[in-house]
Formats: C-alpha cells, sequence, structure tokens
C-alpha cells in the first residue's frame, strides 16, 4: 500500500477577520475564507473540484460553490466530530488528491460562533432525540452536564488528582497563549496580554475551570487549498507538504464524555493520531520545531503534550512551568495565540498558522521550521497533521 | 416512553397509612380558652344566629337547657389552632400521610365531606380537647380535579373523660391536571414545571429509566457472560450476545471525578450545582448530581449513597448524596 506521506500540499490559505460580530452571514463567511485562499494559492475557483468542511458547519459544499463560482465537483465530504474534524477536513482531501478523486481541494469552516449559536450555551435539545448520540448525551444532560466547559473540567479534576497539578498550571497555559497572541495583530486578543493572577482571579465556569481557562467565542472563517505536492510546487506559495495525516477514535469513545474507560487522565484518541503522525512521517517529538495543539480549554493541552510524547505522563505542568511552551521554549505551542488568543474558528486557523510557520511568514515566526505538528478538537474523535517544508 | 410516577409511592403511602390507623387515636392540645360567651357573641353574629339560648343569660335560663350553651356546630371552633398556632397544635396521625402526598405532586386539596355528631351541647367554662384518628385512605382514584386519594379522618372532643362530639373529615388530596392533561388550552397548568433536561429513552435504556422510576438503580447485565455495562447498550462487547438483563445496583459509590457548574446559567437548574462521575462498587462508572452536601465538600474518593429526585411528574432522576463511610 502507497503511504499518503509527502505526496499533497496545502498550497493556499486564506481568513476572514477575526469578530465577536462578523456583520454577515456564514455563507458569505465561507465564500470570502475560499476566495482569499485561492488568491494565496494563485488559483481561481475554476480549478477547484473538491470541497470538504465539518458536518457542524452550515454552509453545504453546493452553496459554497455556488457563491464562489466553483464549477463542477467531483469531490466533496464532510468530517464529524466537532472540532476534532480540523485536521480531518486536510486528511479527506489528500486522499482525494492522492487518489486522483480530486484534484483541487478546498476545505473550509466559516461560522459566526459568537453573534450566532454559542457551542458554550446549555442547549436542552441535547438529549432529546434517541439517535445515538443523543442516547450518550442522555447519560449527562439530564444532570445539568451538558457545555463543552464542563465535559472538560471532570477530566481536568481527575487529572489534578492524579498528577498533583494545579489550577495555576492550567493558568500557565492561557498566559502563553494570550502572550503570543498579543504580538499577532490578526488576534483578538491582540496586544492584550493576561497575568497568572488575572487567570485566578477570573470568575468560575466550571469548577475546576475559570474563564481563562476558555477559548474565545468567535466569528469568522478559514479556508485552505490541497492538491498535489508535484502541483504545489508550480503554484505561487512555496508548499506546507503533508506530511502525515490522520484520524482517531479510541475504545470507549464517547463525544467529549468518554468517562466509563479505565483512566479518565489521558487522550486515548488523540494517542491513536500520535501514533500514526510519526510512522506516517517517520519523525518523532523531537523533529517539530512548533506545534498547533488544539486549545479549546487549557487542560488539554497539558494532556496532549503527554499524549504525542513531548513529555511523560503527569510532566506536563513541569515542562509548561518550565517555559516549555513558549516562543523561546523548547516546543512553542501556538506561536500565534491558539482559540485562546486568536480566534476559535474550530481548529481551522491553527493549520493555516502552521503552514505560515513552514512558510516562515508568521508574525511570531520560530527560527529553523521544517516540520510542524497541528492537532484537532480534544475530547472527541480527532485529527491531526505533519506539514513539513519540501 | 412515559416515564410513569414513582411505582413504589402507592405501597409507601399504603403502609404509612395502615400503621397511623392502627396507631389509634392521637391527643392534641387543650383548648387555648375554655368555652366562653364573648366567642359564641363573634361567632353566631357572623353567622347570623338570633336564637337567644346562646348569648341571652335570661332567655338561656328560661329555656330547657337551663343556661348559655355554645352553638354545636361551633365544636371545630374551641379548638383551632388560631393564625400562628399550628406548631402548638401539635403532630396528628394525619401529617405524615398528607406530606408524602404533597411531596409526590399530589399538592392540590379540596374537602368532600364533613360529617359532624354532637353528644351533647357544651356550656361556658368547659375546656376541650381533641384527639385525631386517621380512619381511611383510598385511591389513587382519576377525578375530574385530576388523580388523587382520598385521605379520611375522624376528631372527637373530649371534656374531662366525655366525648362530646365528634367529626368524620375527608379530603381528596390531588395532582393538579397540567395543561398537556387537559389536551391544551384552558388555565395554566398547576403542576409542576415540566424538567427541561430530558433523557432520549429508546428500548435498549429504558430498563434503566424503569428502574430510577422504581427506586432501582439498573445496571445492564449480559445474561450470556454475566458481564456488566453502563451505559448500556443492546449487544454485550464481551460476547457479542443480545440476551440482557440488569442487576440492581447496591446503591453505593464514591465520587471518581466531579465538577461544580457556575456559568452559564443551565435550564431547570440553579447554580452552583454538583455532577459527578460515581464509581460503583459493582465495577462501574455512572454520572449523577451531588446532592444534600455543600459543593466545597464534594472531593473524590468521597462515599455516596443513591437517592432519587421527582424532576417534574414524569421524571425521577438517581441522585448521590454523602454516606457514612
Amino acid at each position: 500500500m502507497s503511504s499518503l506521506s509527502g505526496r499533497t500540499a496545502v498550497a493556499g490559505i486564506g481568513a476572514t477577520e477575526f469578530s465577536k460580530q462578523s456583520g454577515r452571514s456564514e455563507l458569505q463567511l465561507a465564500a470570502e475564507a475560499v476566495f482569499a485562499a485561492l488568491d494565496d494559492a494563485g488559483l481561481s475557483p475554476s480549478d477547484v473540484d473538491g470541497l470538504v468542511t465539518y458536518t457542524q458547519d452550515v454552509n453545504q459544499e453546493i452553496a459554497v460553490a455556488r457563491e464562489t463560482g466553483i464549477g463542477d465537483l467531483s469531490f466533496f465530504s464532510r468530517v464529524h466530530y466537532g472540532g476534532g474534524a480540523a485536521c480531518g477536513t486536510v486528511l479527506h482531501a489528500a486522499m482525494a488528491v492522492a487518489t486522483g478523486a480530486a484534484e483541487t481541494v478546498v476545505c473550509y469552516r466559516a461560522f459566526n460562533e459568537r453573534s450566532g449559536r454559542r457551542f458554550g450555551q446549555p442547549d436542552a435539545r441535547l438529549g432529546g432525540e434517541p439517535s445515538s448520540q443523543g442516547l450518550e448525551m442522555s447519560w449527562h444532560v439530564p444532570y445539568g452536564l451538558m457545555t463543552p466547559a464542563a465535559w472538560v473540567a471532570m477530566f481536568a479534576r481527575r487529572y489534578m488528582h492524579a498528577y498533583g497539578a494545579t489550577s495555576e498550571d492550567f493558568g500557565r497555559v492561557a498566559v502563553a497563549m494570550r502572550r503570543h497572541a498579543a504580538a499577532n495583530p490578526a488576534a483578538w486578543f491582540h496586544k492584550r496580554p493576561i497575568t497568572l493572577e488575572e487567570h485566578q482571579a477570573s470568575k468560575w465556569i466550571v469548577e475546576p475551570l475559570h474563564l481563562l481557562d476558555c477559548c474565545q467565542e468567535s466569528d469568522g472563517a478559514v479556508a485552505l487549498v490541497v492538491t498535489s505536492a508535484e502541483r504545489a510546487r508550480d503554484l505561487r506559495r512555496s508548499p506546507a507538504v503533508i506530511r502525515a495525516a490522520a484520524q482517531g477514535s479510541g475504545a470507549g469513545q464517547m463525544m467529549m464524555t468518554s468517562y466509563y474507560r479505565d483512566d479518565m487522565t489521558g487522550l486515548p484518541e488523540m494517542g491513536v493520531v500520535g501514533r500514526r503522525l510519526w510512522e506516517q512521517a517517520g519523525l518523532g517529538p523531537s523533529d517539530v520545531q512548533t506545534a498547533i495543539l488544539y486549545d479549546h480549554f487549557t487542560p488539554f493541552v497539558l494532556t496532549q503534550l503527554e499524549e504525542l510524547g513531548f513529555c511523560g505522563r503527569g510532566e506536563a505542568r513541569d515542562y509548561v512551568a518550565g517555559g516549555g511552551i513558549e516562543i523561546d521554549g523548547r516546543l512553542p505551542v501556538n506561536p500565534h495565540g491558539g482559540q485562546l488568543g486568536e480566534a476559535y474558528i474550530h481548529g481551522m486557523n491553527g493549520i493555516a498558522e502552521a503552514v505560515r510557520q513552514i512558510r516562515g511568514t508568521s508574525v511570531n515566526q520560530i527560527a529553523g521550521v521544517h516540520n510542524v505538528l497541528v492537532t484537532a478538537g480534544t475530547g472527541v474523535p480527532t485529527s491531526g497533521l505533519i506539514l513539513s517544508r519540501d | 416512553m412515559t416515564i410513569a410516577t414513582d411505582p413504589t409511592l402507592h405501597d409507601r403511602l399504603a403502609a404509612l397509612a395502615e400503621r397511623q390507623i392502627a396507631a389509634g387515636e392521637s391527643v392534641g392540645a387543650v383548648a387555648a380558652d375554655p368555652v366562653n360567651v364573648p366567642m359564641i357573641r363573634h361567632w353566631t353574629a357572623a353567622m347570623g344566629d338570633a336564637n337567644p339560648v346562646y348569648t341571652d343569660p335570661a332567655a338561656a335560663e328560661a329555656s330547657t337547657h337551663g343556661g348559655i350553651v355554645a352553638p354545636p356546630a361551633m365544636i371545630q371552633v374551641w379548638t383551632m389552632p388560631g393564625v400562628n398556632g399550628r406548631a402548638r397544635q401539635g403532630a396528628t396521625p394525619v401529617d405524615g400521610v398528607l406530606a408524602m402526598l404533597d411531596e409526590n405532586g399530589y399538592t392540590g386539596v379540596v374537602a368532600t365531606n364533613c360529617e359532624q355528631t354532637y353528644h351533647r351541647y357544651v356550656r361556658p367554662g368547659e375546656r376541650l380537647v381533641p384527639a385525631t384518628r386517621l380512619t381511611a385512605l383510598a385511591g389513587p382514584k382519576k377525578t375530574a380535579l385530576g388523580e388523587g386519594y382520598f385521605v379520611t379522618w375522624n376528631v372527637a372532643w373530649y371534656s374531662g373523660e366525655e366525648q362530646v362530639a365528634e367529626m368524620l373529615f375527608r379530603v381528596l388530596k390531588f395532582r393538579p391536571r397540567t395543561r398537556r392533561d387537559r389536551g391544551g388550552g384552558g388555565e395554566p397548568a398547576a403542576g409542576r414545571e415540566p424538567y427541561p433536561l430530558r433523557p432520549a429513552v429508546n428500548r435498549d435504556t429504558a430498563f434503566f429509566w424503569e428502574g430510577a422510576a422504581r427506586g432501582e438503580l439498573r445496571i445492564q447485565r449480559c445474561t450470556a457472560c454475566g458481564e456488566l455495562r453502563h451505559p448500556p447498550g443492546p449487544v454485550c462487547p464481551s460476547c457479542r450476545s443480545t440476551d440482557r438483563g440488569y442487576a440492581v445496583a447496591s446503591g453505593e459509590g464514591e465520587v471518581y471525578s466531579y465538577v461544580v457548574h457556575h456559568n452559564p446559567p443551565v435550564p431547570g437548574r440553579r447554580t452552583p450545582f454538583v455532577v459527578a462521575v460515581v464509581q460503583l462498587p459493582e465495577g462501574v462508572r455512572i454520572v449523577g448530581n451531588v446532592v444534600d452536601c455543600p459543593p466545597s465538600e464534594v472531593g473524590i474518593g468521597m462515599p455516596l449513597r443513591v437517592t432519587y429526585r421527582q424532576m417534574d411528574d414524569d421524571l425521577i432522576l438517581p441522585m448521590w448524596a454523602p454516606r457514612e463511610p
């Protein structure tokens, strides 16, 4: 079986501004991001024959195609499980390109997640339908356990108990992300860093999580152009080669509430993704110069560092406290400020930052970047990428 | 599936009623005042009863009574507790039954029967003592007001050792009909607000919720290999058997992890509230609220015992309360 590794590349990235109130429809946001990504790649809508998005996106592929003047589509696909879909869209696009199902695929995510439907608000309908997901939610929603912060807090409490981690350990992640965002003009929190004291003083959302452990809510859109590595070399930008792409789900997997496994301190689904990425890429943790780790809530950044092999179990708090995830640290994490600092575009903005780091064009550029690891939503079936310089 | 009223309620009610009936008469507090003319005068004025035998000493003297007597229908008045006197009155054998009905949604009350028997007239100066016994509990009955129980009791009034009057009193304690029961329209629902956070239930999970409604914590058990599993599902992950039953858990557990929810507000809930992953000694985990305990006292490893909460007319949720280890 031939490997996917190295056969495709991200050739273009595009985004809208990141705001709290876009003032326009989600379809318009999607179209703007798609145009921006195609312009970045030096391609036109007529070059596109595939579209991939999240199952949660409200903009159908055909609607985006109509608005942007993309004609015939030979491939369209959706990836499930919330933010876990982010890198999965690139995997699907890469598979389509590698197999000849399509030549140029655009991945997009567009939403008014702050001014429209806010994911952090309780929705009494979550447990309403006797679908497999509705039934799964029904073991939790009747008890008021129904927000992403609460679902993550349950893991975080057990993690603290097992490894002696504290709220300050989570807070240091938020402080680092806000410090990175402060230097990023595209970030909502540009020039607005926070201190650990401010983190500790922020209100409780769901103990043990403070407000500043939670990512922001954003309006905006991001799109990525995926094509063959060979073709990408002839386009406007230097390619970000897709060295590895993987999805992962673990045994006993649930949506945000995998509380019934033997252990609650890890993210086995991210372990699946990590093992496949390292194997596919022929690389290990010491081979990546920066990582984009999904940061919708701070505790899972610690868990990911452990699950992906950057440090041992329970050691992430020391890794972070020692400055490991700072711009000048052992593994600069989310130089753009992540979803805590830049914007919450369901992980898609992190992939764009990984591409910039490969190109050498980030506002917080890390020196000598050859390989970047990217992860998608945590607590859900997820996905990951390793992008490399050509 | 509709989740019915706690099915153990009827048996618990019947058992309580049986005990109270067997306990017989319970003597209440002695009247605050003896039978007296000023009270009689107010009462007869209010009732428009001008019979002079109740208030005019001379006319009463000349009557067959040979002096003032109290109107027999005033019998209840003499031992009424007064506006603030309920606590002083003490418990009666009826209270427990009425309270259990109230707690289970039978909050409506309407008096249906009041039959008084007067053995003799009482006279000023007599200080009466009431005594109450529960005599019957009947139901549940479907009535125009809603489903309910008829509760019947008997009060006897004593002057010294002598019984001077008695009364049979019967009320219907009913569950006020909701708007849904009435098929829409009509008056606003008088019953409990429907709890907004309802579980989806299907044929694979119904046994659990039916158990909760009966006060049983049911854990799916594979009939073929015996494996316990929660949350449940249609196929045993160990042996592929679809032949499944359940075990009733001991009801003990301990906190494996927990959160305290503060923000944002959750429909149907008052914040802060605690949700825990509870480890059962049977080897499975289950999620539920920790109640009867301040959030600050909850911790990992805390021993718990299951308890049940009626969330609305249809839904009972298993929850967890602190337990002595």
